[in-house]
């Protein structure tokens, strides 16, 4: 095992990690990037170093400006370690990867997590099925090998990746069947109330605008407020079936993109045990931070959308802000100098999340495409439903973990990743409490698998 | 068992220049280098990579970045690989996973002991 | 600070503690009848039966203490009854396996020392089957061994559960039978009237006659306030789980074993490090070592958990097994092997609490055999 010691580890190469780390090194800091792909960008930016032109223009600007990220790490000093897979972080900042099968330890004096996103479970009947992705997925499909739906796809869900991933295959000329959207007209009622600030960010607005509209003009079938959404099929996909103000729909399909938004992947910040806290408007556990993204463990800091969930830009800029936070901990800044630097960097943010609120309002993920019915399949890995899940609450069990001893739920290879907001929530409603009270899983390393021979040191 | 592949290249991505042999269950397939094992099958027409350990249903890949663990595939003897974070090489073997993997390749018979009392 | 009270529960018995030892209890007292209520923590708690590793074990168990090794095999014995009963209670086949188990040594001293263990052993109590194997015969029957394993002791008695089956069926036996159960319940103090103990919980409280103090770290606080004396203190294991691999092991040894569901198990770490359950990368990296010495084809194996857990120990590492002389009706039962000794506990220790005569084999658990100058070691 060999030891590497540096100022600052950082880990994840998405739009937070990138921006912190060229920031970092700017400001004369010895830093450590470690990623699990095999090029930087993350998942928003994923691949942007070796898609061809075309395939950037087709996914348009958005995409496109992680080429000017991606640079600026290059033309840096950061010791960028592409597939690195990360299994541990210490209190005492001490990260340990998996690189080409070998275990690599990094001591640093600060670590700032920038592990990003992952995409909201999406529990209905038949989600397990071949042929039923993630959104998400087949965006990461377009974006680093230009692959998209042979046959006409069907989207459903909501929330702006689903409908940024619909103009994207307009674009490319892909064929849509159907965009079944859980959104209701009442939705952006509820929402009116951050319509102001929203107004406020007229260039994001417009954006979305212009996306919803070109993808209404397309003359794709659009179902709005679409309820008890299912796929059917046996061995795979075969249709998705909804109804829409009580009336029975059917799709046929053989592949369905599922997306209801994104939360923030906590599983490093959960494993050092910092605080959490339940965001009632975003429905997902953040980890506690100061203005720098510190936790409440000493010189462990978080950016980007593991903090909260922000978007790609603010990312960028909150990697900032915990530079100078990091700088000035590690004594390379003066107070007076991180005030005087990130004062414009807090503006921008600022800007940045004011379509925030209007968003989180508009595309909350529906209750019962987050709390299913009994026979849903909640944990994918050990194959638990939400039925059994509620049994295991009339035995008594207070919350995840003690559901976890009961019925395996969150102990296979994803270590509860895909499974465990549905595991809080369904537990909560059960026990009329809030899933702040319930909590989360006790996250433990390995945070990615590793072999017995590995951790051996053999 | 291959069927119309699910994914395919869009139209404006100019076809590969450079591609790379491989088998999946000794099927031979040739998919663009550079892709994830995954993406190569999906492309491929192999839309069930694994059989679960717990009940055997089918699954293939769901979130392709390494969260979900729904694309597991044996590469070159390895069982339970995430075949979305590897990519494709020249001549690498690909097994569907089917239900939990076998440490050795015949299982050992351990034969009942007699203990003297 | 005076609260007001809103709800007060009635039951013959209170068991505090919702773990093996509680829920053990707890199923033994219901299934006599008894009208009982079962106080348990919430989800954060300490709880070493989570953290279990799944053994029934006898082997080498009171070498210096004949009336301990004579009260585990008396579980052990009453184990294959015990999980048909909670099969048929609860529908959950914990999956009770009983082959005998191994002890592997990595040296020939180790060997050495494991062999007079047992002799000694059977020298006290007569009835005591053992084997010692050297390499080549232990090869002959474990054909998966590493070489680095000398030889290892083998008693036919040995075998393994589902701990979290376990914890299941009991607290579905439990219920089935009457026992009720309160989850997220703190106690804050017990109040021993003659006849009657009264236990608050928050704005809650619980009234019996009996009351049961299994809350394995909880009993020192709990023990005093009932007259009673156990001085239990954590003990860390960490535990490595694998993903699931077909079968091959069908013997459980003490440092590695695979469960019905397929994943392997590793670990028999003892760390004293007060009440921090996480795991450390040292200790873990010594046990894949070992588990990998034993076995070395696990080392391909990708480990999915790990995870530490505290035991509960006494100053010796005995049970602690004790009815109040000060307020008779209270009893502390607490020990580290809630699984081998779940048969005893739910079989033998409940018609003791209901009134029956207390196990001959438990005169020497009282807690007051801390109450002396004499330091002890749990090292057995």
């Amino acid at each position: 095992m060999s030891l590497l010691s540096v100022d600052v580890a950082v880990i994840g190469a998405g739009a937070a990690g990138m921006s912190a780390s060229v920031a970092l090194a700017g400001l004369g800091l010895q830093v450590v990037l470690l990623d699990e792909q095999g090029s930087p960008g993350g998942q928003i930016y994923r691949g942007i170093t070796l898609a061809p032109l075309s395939r950037r223009d087709m996914l348009g600007p958005d995409y496109a400006h992680g080429h000017t990220l991606a640079q600026a790490l290059a033309a840096s000093t950061v010791r960028y370690e592409k597939g690195a897979a990360v299994w541990q972080v210490t209190r005492e900042h001490k990260v340990t990867y998996l690189r080409d099968g070998r275990l690599q330890t990094v001591q640093a004096r600060a670590v700032l997590l920038a592990t990003g996103a992952m995409e909201r479970p999406f529990p209905i009947p038949g989600w397990t099925l071949p042929g039923v992705m993630s959104a998400g997925a087949a965006q990461i499909l377009l974006k680093s090998s230009g692959l998209a739906p042979a046959e006409p796809v069907v989207l459903a869900g909501c929330g702006p990746l689903l409908y940024l991933l619909g103009w994207q295959y307009l674009r490319a000329g892909v064929q849509i069947k159907a965009l079944v959207d859980t959104t209701r007209p009442e939705d952006y009622w509820r929402a009116r109330r951050h319509l102001f600030a929203a107004l406020r960010a007229w260039p994001y607005l417009r954006k979305g605008l212009d996306l919803m509209r070109s993808l209404r003009s397309a003359g794709i079938a659009h179902y709005t407020g679409a309820e008890q959404l299912a796929v059917e099929g046996s061995e795979a996909a075969s249709a998705l079936t909804f109804s829409v103000g009580g009336k029975a729909q059917r799709v046929a399909t053989r592949c369905v993109l599922l997306h209801q938004g994104v939360v923030p992947n906590i599983q490093f910040s959960q494993s050092l045990r910092a605080r959490h806290h339940w965001d009632e408007n975003q429905l997902c556990f953040s980890p506690v931070s100061d203005a720098w993204g510190q936790l409440d463990v000493p010189g462990i800091y978080v950016a980007g959308d593991g903090a909260g969930i922000g978007g790609a830009q603010a990312a960028a800029l909150q990697g900032k802000l915990a530079a100078l936070g990091i700088a000035s901990r590690l004594g390379r800044l003066s107070d007076a100098e991180r005030e005087r630097q990130a004062a414009p960097l807090r503006t921008g943010l600022e800007a940045n999340l004011r379509i925030r609120p209007f968003l989180d309002a508009v595309y909350q993920a529906k209750e019962e495409n987050r709390i299913p019915a009994d026979e849903v399949m909640v944990c994918r890995c050990e194959e638990v439903s939400a039925g059994e899940l509620r049994k295991f609450v009339a035995l008594g069990c207070a919350g995840p973990n003690q559901a976890k001893a009961f019925g395996r739920c969150g102990m296979g290879p994803c270590q509860g990743r895909m499974c465990g907001l549905t595991v809080t929530e369904v537990i909560a409603k059960a026990r009329g409490v809030s899933a702040g009270e319930v909590g989360y899983y006790r996250i433990r390393p390995p945070i990615k698998p590793i072999t017995l021979g590995e951790l051996a040191g053999e | 068992m291959r069927t119309d592949p699910l994914f395919k290249p869009v139209a404006s991505e100019v076809s590969s220049t450079r591609t790379v042999a491989l088998t999946f269950n000794d099927q031979p397939l040739s998919v663009p280098a550079g892709s994830s094992v995954a993406a190569a099958l999906l492309m491929s027409g192999i839309s069930r990579l694994r059989a679960t350990p717990v009940s055997e249903s089918p699954r293939a890949p769901y979130c392709m970045m390494g969260v979900c663990f729904e694309c597991l595939v044996e590469i070159d003897g390895v069982p339970n690989r995430q075949s979305c974070l590897i990519e494709v090489r020249e001549g690498m073997r690909i097994r569907s996973q089917e239900g939990a993997r076998d440490l050795i390749f015949q299982p050992v018979n351990v034969q009942t002991l007699e203990v003297p009392s | 600070m005076s609260q007001q009270i809103q709800d007060v529960t009635q039951a013959q018995v209170i068991v505090i503690g919702g773990g093996l030892v509680g829920t053990a209890v707890a199923y033994g007292l219901s299934r006599s009848g008894a009208d009982t209520v079962v106080l348990d923590q919430g989800d954060d708690a300490f709880r070493a039966s989570r953290g279990n590793f799944g053994l029934v074990w006898v082997q080498g168990k009171g070498h210096d203490l004949p009336d301990y090794s004579r009260w585990t095999r008396s579980s052990a014995s009453r184990w294959p009854g015990f999980a048909e009963a909670l099969m048929a209670d609860s529908g959950i086949d914990v999956q009770l396996k009983q082959p005998g188990g191994f002890h592997m040594c990595f040296s020939d001293e180790e060997l050495l020392e494991r062999q007079s263990r047992l002799q000694t052993l059977q020298d006290a109590l007569g009835d005591y089957p053992f084997q010692m194997l050297d390499a080549a015969e232990l090869k002959a029957r474990l054909p998966l061994i590493g070489p680095a394993v000398v030889g290892a002791s083998y008693t036919p008695q040995d075998g393994h559960v589902n701990p979290l089956k376990l914890l299941r069926a009991l607290h579905t036996s439990a219920q089935a039978n009457g026992a009720r159960f309160h989850a997220g319940v703190h106690v804050d103090r017990i109040d021993g009237a003659p006849g009657e103990f009264c236990v608050t919980a928050g704005q809650r409280r619980f009234v019996a006659p009996r009351v049961v103090l299994a809350a394995g770290l909880g009993n020192p606080g709990l023990a005093r306030q009932v007259g009673l004396h156990a001085p239990v203190a954590p003990n860390r294991g960490q535990v490595l789980i694998s993903e699931r691999v077909r079968p091959f092991l069908d013997y459980p040894t003490i440092n590695v074993r695979q469960t019905d569901e397929g994943t392997v198990q590793l670990g028999d770490s003892m760390e004293e490090v007060g009440f921090d359950d996480s795991t450390s990368t040292e200790v873990l990296a010594a046990i894949a070592r070992r588990g990998v010495s034993t076995f070395p084809l696990l080392r391909d194996v990708r480990l999915i958990r790990a995870w530490g857990a505290l035991r509960v120990m006494s100053p010796d590492g005995f049970p602690i097994y004790q009815q109040s002389a000060q307020h008779p009706g209270a009893f502390v039962v607490t020990c580290h092997s809630g699984v081998t000794l779940a048969a005893a506990h739910a079989l033998r220790i409940a018609p003791w609490i209901l009134g029956g005569a207390m196990p001959d084999e438990l005169g020497v658990f009282s807690g007051e055999r801390f109450l002396t100058d004499k330091v002890f070691s749990h090292a057995h």
